[in-house]
C-alpha cells in the first residue's frame, strides 16, 4: 500500500519543527539544546581536560569521548532502564566517529574532550538530534573544527522517501493497514554541510540502491535547514547579549552577573508554521 | 566576491569568510580551495589582508611569559605541581623560587597545598609540559582576598589597553587586583568593594564583544561608586 499522507500531516520533504539553543548549561565548557519535534537533546562539553587513565592518552592529539544517554522517562512507552546498554554504547560510538571527522585536537595532546548527550524526551531520530546538539556544544566550547556537523534521519515508507521520521512512522505497519515491516526503512545520516561529506550513515530496513541514493540526495537539501538552525543558535547566544546592553536599565543595580536568555525567542521558524501548530496541539 | 563578513562580527565554524584568494588565513581560519573558512567560534578581525578569529570561548593554553595565577595541588621531590586552569598542570621547581631552598628541606614551608600564587610561564613543550617560575619581582604567594575565574579569552578586555581597564576598577573600588592570563583574578579589598569589583569584571566578561566597552564601564563604575575616574595605564599583574 502507498503512503500518501504523513501521519502527522507534514509534507514528505518537511522537517519537524526545530529549536536550537547554545550555552544552556552554566558549568559546562560548552553546551546546547536541540529539539526536533518531540525529540529533545541536551549536550554538554567538558574539556579539553586531562585524560585518565593515562594509557588512553594520545601524545599526538587530544581524543574525543561521547556519551549518549536516554533518561528513564524519555521513551514512548516503558521506562528506559538507566545506564549504558548495548544500544547506547553503539550510538555513543557512532556519534564520536561522526563528530571527530571535523574537530581538530592537535593543539591539546594527551587531553580529552568529553561530550555528554542526554535525552529527556525521544520520538525517533534521537541519535541525529544528539549529534546536532553535540556539534553546537563543541563549537560553543571553542573547539577548533572544520564545520558544524548536522544530522538527520531520512526514511522510506511505503514507496515514499520521507524526511525526518518520527516514532509512529518508524513503526508504520502498526498504524497503517497493508504495510509490512520491510516497507519501512530508517536511515540516520550525519553530514559536513559545506562539503557534503557523510560522517554517519546507518540503516534499518530494506531498500534498493537507487532509493538509497535518491534519499541521500534529498537529505542534502533538508540538512541545510538543520545547519542553519545550528548556526543561528550560536550567533543568537551573543546577539542576545547585545540586545541586553542596548536596552538595559538595571545595570546600575550591579546585577551584571545574573544574565539570562529569557525573553529572547530562539525559535527557528523555517516555514513549518503548519506543522508547528500541529505539534503544539499534540 | 571578496570579503563576505563584516569586521568584528560573530562567526561560527564552517562559515565562509572570503571567497577569493585575496585574503590570507590567520588564527582560527583555514583555506578550502578558494574559500577562506572559519574554524573557531569568535569575532572576525580583518587586518589588511589577514583575516583571523578572536575566540570567545575555550580553555586556556599556556604560553611562554604569561603571568598566571595557580594553585598548589601536589608537592613533588623538587618542587610543586600547580593547577593553572588549563588542561595541563605546571611544575614550579624549587630552584625557581625567590628564597634559597636547602636540600631535603620541607617544601611545604614555602608553598603548601592549596596555596595560590602568581607565577610566570617560563617554558612550554610540544606536549604541553609547563614550567613556571616564582623568582621574578612581584611573583609571590597570594594572601587574603578572593579568587574568581573568568573566561580566559576575556582577560585582555579586563586588563584593557596597558592595564587601563583594571586600573579603572582599582581606582573605583580601592581593591588590589591581579589578573592572571589563565583567567584567575585575585581581588583584595573591603568586602563590599570586592563585590563591586567582581560585578564589574563579570559585566566586562558578558559585554566585551560589543563596541564601546571602555566608555560603558566608566559610566557604570562612576554610577555605582560615585568616584570620578580618569583613564590611566596601570599595573595589572603586580609586575609593573
Amino acid at each position: 500500500m502507498d503512503y500518501n499522507k504523513r501521519l502527522d500531516g507534514r509534507g514528505f520533504n518537511e522537517l519537524r519543527p526545530i529549536e536550537a539553543k547554545a550555552g544552556v548549561i552554566k558549568k559546562a565548557d560548552g553546551s546546547a539544546y536541540f529539539r526536533m519535534g518531540n525529540t529533545v537533546a541536551y549536550a554538554a562539553v567538558y574539556g579539553p581536560r586531562e585524560l585518565f587513565p593515562k594509557f588512553m592518552q594520545d601524545p599526538k592529539k587530544g581524543i574525543l569521548r561521547c556519551n549518549y544517554n536516554m533518561l528513564p522517562f524519555s521513551g514512548a512507552g516503558d521506562r528506559v532502564r538507566p545506564g549504558p546498554n548495548r544500544r547506547s554504547k553503539e550510538i555513543s560510538f557512532v556519534t564520536e566517529k561522526a563528530l571527530s571527522a571535523v574537530i581538530d585536537l592537535s593543539d591539546s595532546p594527551n587531553a580529552v574532550v568529553d561530550v555528554y548527550i542526554e535525552l529527556p524526551q525521544t520520538d525517533a531520530g534521537s541519535r541525529c538530534c544528539g549529534i546536532n546538539a553535540a556539534a553546537i556544544a563543541l563549537a560553543d566550547a571553542g573547539i577548533p573544527m572544520k564545520d558544524i556537523v548536522c544530522a538527520l534521519a531520512m526514511g522510506h515508507a511505503g514507496n515514499k522517501i520521507v524526511v525526518d521520521l518520527n516514532y509512529e512512522e518508524e513503526h508504520l505497519p502498526h498504524y497503517l493497514e497493508g504495510l509490512d515491516n520491510k516497507d519501512v526503512a530508517d536511515i540516520p545520516i550525519a553530514m559536513i554541510p559545506s562539503t557534503g561529506e557523510i560522517t554517519l550513515l546507518q540503516m534499518d530496513g530494506i531498500i534498493s540502491r537507487d532509493v538509497l541514493i535518491e534519499a541521500l540526495n534529498k537529505a542534502k537539501d533538508a540538512m541545510l535547514q538543520v545547519s542553519e538552525a545550528q548556526r543561528n543558535a550560536l550567533k543568537e547566544k551573543y546577539a542576545s547579549n547585545i540586545a541586553y546592553v542596548e536596552n538595559d536599565s538595571e545595570l546600575s543595580n550591579g546585577e551584571s552577573d545574573e544574565f539570562d536568555n529569557n525573553g529572547h525567542d530562539n525559535k527557528n521558524n523555517n516555514g513549518h508554521s503548519s506543522a508547528e501548530k500541529e505539534f503544539e496541539q499534540n | 566576491m571578496g570579503l563576505l563578513i563584516k569586521d568584528k562580527q560573530v562567526v561560527v565554524p564552517g562559515e565562509v569568510l572570503a571567497d577569493d584568494l585575496g585574503y590570507i588565513p590567520g588564527f582560527g581560519t583555514y583555506r578550502n580551495s578558494h574559500n577562506l573558512v572559519c574554524s573557531r567560534l569568535g569575532l572576525v578581525n580583518v587586518e589588511g589582508k589577514v583575516v583571523k578569529i578572536i575566540p570567545l570561548s575555550g580553555k586556556y593554553l599556556p604560553r611562554r611569559n604569561d603571568v598566571v595565577i595557580g594553585k598548589v595541588f601536589d608537592i613533588l621531590m623538587t618542587g610543586w605541581r600547580i593547577e593553572i586552569n588549563s588542561p595541563y598542570s605546571a611544575v614550579l621547581s624549587s630552584k625557581e623560587t625567590a628564597d634559597f631552598i636547602e636540600r631535603n628541606e620541607d617544601l611545604s614551608r614555602h608553598f603548601d597545598l592549596g596555596d595560590y600564587l602568581v607565577c610566570k610561564v617560563i617554558n612550554v613543550t610540544s606536549q604541553n609540559l609547563v614550567d613556571v617560575s616564582a623568582r621574578d619581582q612581584g611573583l609571590r604567594k597570594l594572601r587574603g582576598g578572593r579568587i574568581i575565574r573568568v573566561n580566559t579569552h576575556k582577560v585582555p578586555r579586563i586588563i584593557g589597553k596597558k592595564g587601563s581597564m583594571v586600573s579603572m576598577i582599582k581606582q573605583a573600588t580601592g581593591c588590589r587586583i591581579i589578573v592572571g592570563q589563565n583567567g584567575l583574578v585575585w581581588i583584595d579589598g573591603e568586602p563590599d568593594k570586592e563585590n563591586l569589583a567582581v560585578n564589574a569584571i563579570r559585566k566586562i566578561e558578558i559585554e566585551s564583544h560589543i563596541p564601546g566597552l571602555t566608555d560603558r564601564m566608566k559610566i557604570y563604575l562612576e554610577g555605582i561608586t560615585g568616584v570620578k575616574l580618569s583613564m590611566n595605564e596601570g599595573d595589572y599583574n603586580g609586575l609593573q
